[in-house]
């Protein structure tokens, strides 16, 4: 995806002294110097990482931007999902469940080459096992058995778990295959860790 | 007195980790532990260090700190950190507890703030800052934060610091709001606390600086602040940089009227 090119805005810095409350704009252009100038590179956590998106920008305040807007993001983010290169949507969920355990991975101390996790249970709860789940995300708790394996149901699960913003421009959940996070291998054990009627997350 | 606090340590942690069979959140297991170990912390071994310290001849110009100004006049520690991050004049800036004790260490004891600046957590100076700010936050206890917002430069760092906890980037697309932007929400077993509501905020930035049980070791809000920025996935925020001090501020102001209860004691 591409970055967005912050200026910089040294001048502004240079006259913005407080003689009078400073406009939204310039809290704006400040703000903007601040998560530049505050933040150092460690091991993979490069200085870029604080560059914005355009949607990233766009859901980066209290209030959901506008309808319209929101559309637009999600139509654009529809475009960047893979769908399986060999038609196949299904790994091991045993693998799966590993994946969603492990909340490893993009921080200043990992290894660049280190697999990563899709930290699912942060935010899921997922298994009739697994009791230390977070709730930022809904339950997904016998989510293949409620919900069918329809054609409809599987490719928007692929999706979403692909590019969750494609459904939900401001989602807080990561766009585990667009930002590769997860290789397209992981996300098909993730699916059958969802839909296999052996999966813990189904069977009880 | 160290080793009897380090076996409470270990009897704690048995505690949290025999909770994770029930799904019921880490503060029920804290609050165990709580009662456990009275009204003791072993946070007050760094706060006895601390009080040492502050009265140690250190630096190139081997003084003590008694005369650091913490906003409350010179050497008083008494009810300053409840009041922090604060306008000061002599530096023109606002500064969390943190920043200003590097102003003191370097005017006072000419120790260069690099040192902790570009230091690593429990090592080093920052060490030597652990117990300084354990010292100073323990002489809040009680209190009520009581954060002076009428400053301009205040008012300022508040609305950059609500800009930095929106601020969504970085390869998860998190933000501080992302995990702390709504009420009764967990990640895994770990209740978050609502840090956009005036309630949220006085549980949060009240309790911190903290002893943390589950790697017993004292944290500023510097370090948590940190820790929290490598979840969020971001580049590493520099040591008392900007951001850290807006974010202080945006808390402290939601938080003010609520209880200091540090050092705190965490998970
Ligand atoms: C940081 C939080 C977070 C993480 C991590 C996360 N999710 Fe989500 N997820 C959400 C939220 C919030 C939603 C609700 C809808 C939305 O806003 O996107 C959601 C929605 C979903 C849905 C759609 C549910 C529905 O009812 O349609 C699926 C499926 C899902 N997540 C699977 C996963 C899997 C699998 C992983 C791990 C690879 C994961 N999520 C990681 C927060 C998260
Ligand atoms: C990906 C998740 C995540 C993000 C993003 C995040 N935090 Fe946290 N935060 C946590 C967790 C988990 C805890 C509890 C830690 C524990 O129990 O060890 C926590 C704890 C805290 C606390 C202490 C709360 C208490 O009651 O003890 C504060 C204050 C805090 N975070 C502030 C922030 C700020 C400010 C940001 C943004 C710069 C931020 N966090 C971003 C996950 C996150």
């Amino acid at each position: 995806m591409k970055m967005k090119l912050i200026v910089p805005l040294a001048l502004a810095a240079v006259f913005a002294v407080p003689v009078h409350a400073a406009s939204s704009d310039e809290l704006d252009m400040k703000a903007r110097e601040m998560m530049k100038d505050s933040f150092k590179e460690t091991g993979i956590a490069k200085k870029h990482r604080m560059l914005q998106l355009d949607f990233q920008e766009a859901c980066s305040q209290a209030k959901l931007p506008p309808t319209a807007v929101m559309k637009q993001i999600e139509a654009e983010q529809m475009k960047t999902i893979k769908w399986p290169s060999d038609g196949k949507y299904y790994g091991d969920w045993k693998e799966g469940e590993k994946i969603a355990i492990s909340g490893r991975g993009l921080t200043w101390r990992d290894k660049a080459d280190a697999e990563n996790g899709g930290g699912c249970y942060n935010c899921h709860q997922l298994s009739h096992n697994e009791i230390s789940y977070g709730t930022i995300g809904p339950s997904l708790l016998e989510y293949g058995k409620l919900r069918g394996n329809s054609d409809e149901m599987v490719k928007y699960t692929w999706g979403k778990l692909w590019n969750a913003k494609a459904y939900n421009a401001c989602s807080n959940m990561p766009r585990n295959g667009d930002a590769e996070i997860l290789t397209e291998q992981q996300i098909k054990h993730l699916m059958a860790y969802l839909f296999d009627p052996e999966s813990p997350v189904n069977k009880r | 007195m160290r080793n009897a606090l380090k076996l409470v340590a270990v009897a704690v942690a048995a505690v949290v980790v025999a909770g994770t069979a029930t799904a019921q959140s880490t503060a029920d297991d804290i609050a165990k532990y709580r009662e456990m170990i009275a009204d003791g912390n072993p946070a007050e071994l760094y706060e006895m260090q601390g009080e040492e310290l502050w009265r140690t001849l250190r630096g190139p110009k081997k003084a003590t700190l008694e005369k650091c100004d913490l906003g409350m006049g010179p050497g008083v520690v008494k009810g300053a950190s409840a009041r922090m991050p604060r306008y000061f004049k002599d530096t023109g800036m606002v500064q969390d507890l943190e920043s200003r004790l590097l102003t003191c260490m370097e005017t006072l004891q000419g120790i260069d703030p690099k040192l902790v600046i570009d230091g690593k957590f429990n090592s080093g100076e920052r060490k030597t800052m652990d117990a300084l700010v354990a010292y100073v936050v323990t002489h809040s206890k009680g209190d009520a934060i009581k954060v002076d917002m009428s400053n301009p430069k205040m008012k300022e760092l508040y609305a950059l610091g609500e800009r930095a906890f929106y601020y969504r980037a970085g390869p998860m697309d998190f933000s501080c709001a992302t995990c702390h932007g709504e009420d009764d929400k967990r990640i895994r077993l770990q209740d978050l606390p609502n840090l956009t509501t005036h309630k949220g905020a006085a549980a949060g930035w009240g309790s911190w600086p903290a002893y943390r049980v589950s790697n017993s070791q004292f944290w500023t809000m510097q370090h948590r602040l940190n820790d929290c920025f490598r979840q969020q996935r971001t580049a590493e925020p520099i040591y008392a940089s900007e951001v850290t001090i807006a974010l202080s501020v945006y808390m402290a102001a939601k938080a003010n009227g609520g209880e200091v209860m540090t050092p705190g004691l965490k998970r």
